[in-house]
């Protein structure tokens, strides 16, 4: 089974691969197994709980799906992903064709500007939204004060809206990046056989560009998904309010789990939930791969 | 797209978009550098008089300051050790065959992938309860190890596959072992993985939230992101000038390493990273 | 009316200047080549030809009219690139049907169209295949076959044989010929290929560095190379180029190789009348033009050493030493030869070539 080679033995590769894979061990794999286990009980972090607990099977399973915050959090997570998979792929995209074989300085700025979102860390981000969205210091209300419109608390009209645009302003730059690279392996003389061919820009982009970029978009919208379903920064943002409207599914796990009676088992089950949930994900874009 | 075309008002367009998107993306970050300098600070962006009293604030606050320590603490012991050990992980993979070796590969990629931190929030919690870790920089450390090091791996297997068999056999015919040529012959040759795996470690690890937030509880041990939370949530008025001096001072070393990859790299680093 | 008309063009990117004031012109129908090394421009010219490339000044007429600031869907060629760049995701029908479709035209115009085309070009039974599944050759007819459905002006051929093997290209070279003969549409063809130039053009115009050489039929260029570029250019083997300088006294003028010397009286009336006495000059004479002679019996014959035999097929490539200097000689008479046996080499004083040194302009 385990070939050992000349310039490695069998054991001298086993001993360099130890550190490694014990700290994946107990420190990836051994939690994720874990927390179904966890999830199958009733523990607590205060309470009688906390010192006995005992099996409760799937009861804080069916418990959270008859949780109707569970439930919305669940629909507030699939807008929010959806949203910024528009927004990110489609900014992305569009940057990617608009900055397609320009040189110099302009695709410099942009796409450097672009990234550094991206870059800085997430709670300056959050931070940097919440002032530019602030209702009465704010500069988008400053800008819309001077052209004439009213200031608007963007946090109470808009929430979900306001996650969407932030998270697709933080992480537009990797689909930008991907699709730019996508287009720079389609060979030039595609594009020119075309437009010596008599095709105007968009049936360009529909009938070459789009076909040959097909895996590109696949992989950038399954692996957005995966990133964008565990995101937690916009509780930074707005800490789920206001009154849970922009709790996502990470800000409500975090809820249940360590705030208030800090129910674990609870907290565990949903834990699974969502790993299942990245599971089927992570399989989908295996399989995309592997077609590759 | 051909932009030798005198077609005006296509190019028109594709700037006026250009200039749109541009504005979008910098107006948010206006905050960033003018409020750290100005006075009488809000989170409005207004051009007052320069001044630095935000920066004199922040560098006596101890709890501050303290944060940065801790963020190059955790950061560099993440970076250091996954390093190391990604490293000796991935050359006992990329020179050795069994059958398992893609499968295994494969699946510490899908679990790095599956088991983020949202996912394993509870367990890792309970765990570093156990292990008696809360609270300490090792909880982290090690969770952040746990978490990088597939990745690491494969990024490093692949450079190490890139260099021939052909120069550790002659050392070998000349009398080495094996550690001898991992460390003389090996490891020089691939400096550009090790950079390129450390400044991935680093970046990540200096801009996360969750973990530090879920296991550490005393200010003291907080690292800068969890730090300037705590300050903005807090009771009564934050100090927006402190914090915008302190956001600027955060995000200061990430950019920085970002133009210095940049410069030397050009873009090919991120799609080598993510595809 | 000519087709195509390249007016004084010149085309730089940044400071360097790949086309250079050229100007040219093809006739109805003809099939013209832009030959010449890489880099020296002829795949710029296409490409100005086409619309992908702005010229910086000169003009450019299609059927005389003035084309250089159409695009290249307002200009109506039909380009066929050196890799085909027959679309991967589209099956045969498809790739041919694009222009087509287009243009908006009728789906039963269209299966009529390409299906007439696609009988022309024999691949009538690829239609459902997708490129990555055809042959070579295949592609380069669908390629074709792209082009020809456009009914273009004029066709652009950028090597479209170069990625063929070597017994395809030669077949697919006749192909391409005899098709153009048939529609009657001018083709202008770019190779590096001095060969295949000669064998298919109607006309040859030979670049170097962004200047035209020469123009003329092939039999023109390989007869009358009106410069040491083409000189050494055209012609497989080259043409033997040496240096020399003109020598004149009472009797005799003579080429000075400072090794040998050859006496070229009989044809100095020619000579002296552009070449002054002392001036350096460069001897051409082609390969078939010298005689192997195993004893000195002609007047003026070189004396020399057999250095190396090629032997191929009919034709004997004998590389001949003589002091430093080397002379190919071709000859069909299959001899038996040795190496460093003692020749003699006849120079055929009708067929020779004196170019100015400093110039590279022919003299003869």
């Amino acid at each position: 089974m385990f070939e050992g080679g000349i310039i490695l033995s069998k054991k001298r590769a086993f001993l360099f691969m130890l550190p490694a894979l014990a700290f994946v061990a107990v420190f990836l794999i051994f939690p994720a197994i874990w927390a179904i286990y966890i999830g199958l009980t009733n523990e607590a972090l205060t309470g009688i709980n906390a010192l006995n607990h005992k099996f409760v099977w799937f009861d804080n399973f069916t418990k959270a799906f008859k949780d109707p915050w569970f439930l919305s959090s669940v629909q507030i997570s699939f807008k929010f992903v959806f949203g910024s998979l528009v927004g990110q792929a489609g900014l992305g995209l569009l940057l990617a064709l608009l900055l397609y074989n320009k040189k110099g300085i302009l695709k410099e700025l942009v796409s450097n500007i672009v990234i550094i979102a991206w870059i800085v860390p997430g709670v300056v981000v959050a931070y940097l939204w919440v002032a530019f969205l602030d209702k009465d210091f704010g500069l988008l209300n400053s800008i819309l004060g001077v052209l004439g419109f009213d200031r608007v608390n963007w946090f109470h009209t808009l929430p979900v809206g306001v996650i969407i645009i932030f998270n697709t302003w933080r992480g537009t730059a990797f689909s930008m990046l991907l699709f730019m690279a996508a287009l720079q392996s389609i060979p030039p003389s595609y594009l020119e056989t075309a437009e010596v061919i008599g095709a105007s820009g968009w049936r360009k982009f529909r009938d070459i560009i789009i076909p040959l970029i097909k895996p590109q978009i696949l992989t950038d919208l399954i692996l957005l998904t995966l990133w964008t379903f565990n995101v937690f920064t916009p509780f930074i943002l707005t800490k789920g309010g206001p009154a849970h409207m922009t709790e996502i599914l990470p800000i409500y796990t975090y809820r249940a789990a360590f705030m208030g009676t800090g129910r674990i088992g609870q907290g565990a089950a949903i834990s699974t939930i969502i790993l299942l949930i990245n599971l089927t994900l992570a399989f989908i874009y295996l399989k995309m791969l592997k077609r590759k | 797209m051909f932009n030798q075309r005198t077609n005006l008002w296509h190019n028109f367009w594709i700037y006026m978009l250009l200039f749109t998107i541009v504005l979008f993306f910098i107006l948010p970050m206006l905050w960033l550098v003018i409020a750290p300098f100005s006075s009488k600070a809000s989170l409005a962006v207004k051009i007052t008089l320069p001044s630095l009293n935000n920066f004199r604030g922040l560098f006596k606050n101890k709890v501050a300051m303290l944060a940065f320590k801790n963020s190059f603490i955790i950061s560099f012991s993440s970076t250091i050790i996954v390093t190391i050990t990604s490293m000796l992980a991935a050359y006992a993979l990329s020179r050795t065959n069994f059958k398992w070796r893609s499968t295994l590969l494969y699946a510490l990629l899908l679990f790095s992938t599956v088991v983020t931190g949202i996912a394993a929030m509870v367990p890792l919690f309970v765990l570093n309860l156990r292990l008696g870790l809360i609270d300490s920089y090792l909880s982290v450390i090690f969770v952040f190890i746990g978490g990088f090091l597939p990745v690491s791996i494969f990024i490093i297997k692949d450079f190490f596959d890139a260099i021939p068999k052909d120069y550790e056999e002659a050392a070998i015919v000349a009398g080495s072992t094996p550690s001898q040529g991992f460390f003389r012959i090996i490891l020089p040759l691939s400096q550009q993985g090790m950079v390129v795996i450390a400044l991935y470690i680093f970046m990540n690890t200096w801009g996360d939230f969750l973990i530090p937030f879920i296991l550490l509880r005393n200010i003291n041990k907080y690292p800068i992101s969890v730090a300037l939370y705590t300050f903005f949530s807090e009771e009564g008025l934050p100090l927006l000038g402190l914090l915008s001096a302190y956001s600027l001072l955060y995000s200061i070393p990430v950019v920085v390493l970002y133009i210095i990859i940049n410069k030397k790299f050009g873009f090919g680093f991120h799609g080598g990273i993510k595809g | 009316m000519h087709e195509v008309v390249f007016e004084k063009v010149t085309k730089k990117f940044e400071k360097v200047v790949a086309v250079n004031k050229v100007s040219f012109q093809v006739n109805e129908g003809e099939f013209f080549t832009l030959l010449g090394p890489s880099g020296c421009g002829k795949t710029t010219i296409l490409r100005l030809i086409a619309g992908l490339e702005l010229p910086q000044s000169g003009n450019i007429y299609i059927k005389d009219k003035n084309v250089e600031k159409l695009s290249p869907k307002d200009r109506n060629v039909g380009m066929v690139f050196q890799n085909y760049a027959l679309f991967p995701h589209m099956n045969v029908f498809d790739n041919i049907a694009y222009p087509l479709k287009i243009r908006k035209q009728s789906p039963e115009e269209i299966i009529r169209k390409v299906s007439e085309v696609a009988e022309n070009l024999q691949t009538k039974e690829l239609l459902s295949r997708k490129p990555n599944q055809i042959s070579g050759g295949q592609q380069q007819r669908v390629a074709l076959g792209r082009a020809m459905v456009q009914e273009p002006n004029v066709f652009l051929f950028d090597e479209p044989l170069s990625n063929l093997d070597a017994k395809l290209r030669i077949e697919a070279r006749s192909f391409l010929k005899c098709l153009q003969k048939e529609l009657q549409t001018a083709a202008i063809y770019v190779t590096h290929d001095q060969k295949e130039a000669l064998a298919i053009s109607d006309r040859i115009a030979i670049l170097d560095k962004g200047v035209i050489m020469q123009i003329g039929t092939p039999r023109e260029i390989y007869k009358n190379p009106e410069n040491v570029f083409v000189a050494e250019f055209i012609g497989d083997p080259p043409m033997n180029l040496l240096d020399c300088s003109l020598k004149c006294d009472h009797n005799k003028t003579v080429l000075d190789f400072s090794q040998i010397t050859l006496d070229i009286s009989p044809i100095k009336d020619l000579v002296r009348e552009k070449v002054n006495d002392g001036e350096a000059i460069i001897f051409g004479i082609r390969p078939e033009d010298i005689t192997i002679e195993y004893e000195d019996i002609s007047p003026n014959s070189i004396r020399g050493e057999i250095f190396m035999v090629e032997t191929l097929g009919p034709e004997t490539i004998i590389h001949v030493k003589i002091g430093d200097l080397i002379l190919n000689v071709r000859d069909f008479s299959e001899p038996n030869l040795n190496m460093g046996e003692t020749v003699w080499l006849k120079i055929d004083l009708n067929n020779v070539y004196i170019y100015k040194k400093e110039d590279g302009k022919i003299v003869i």
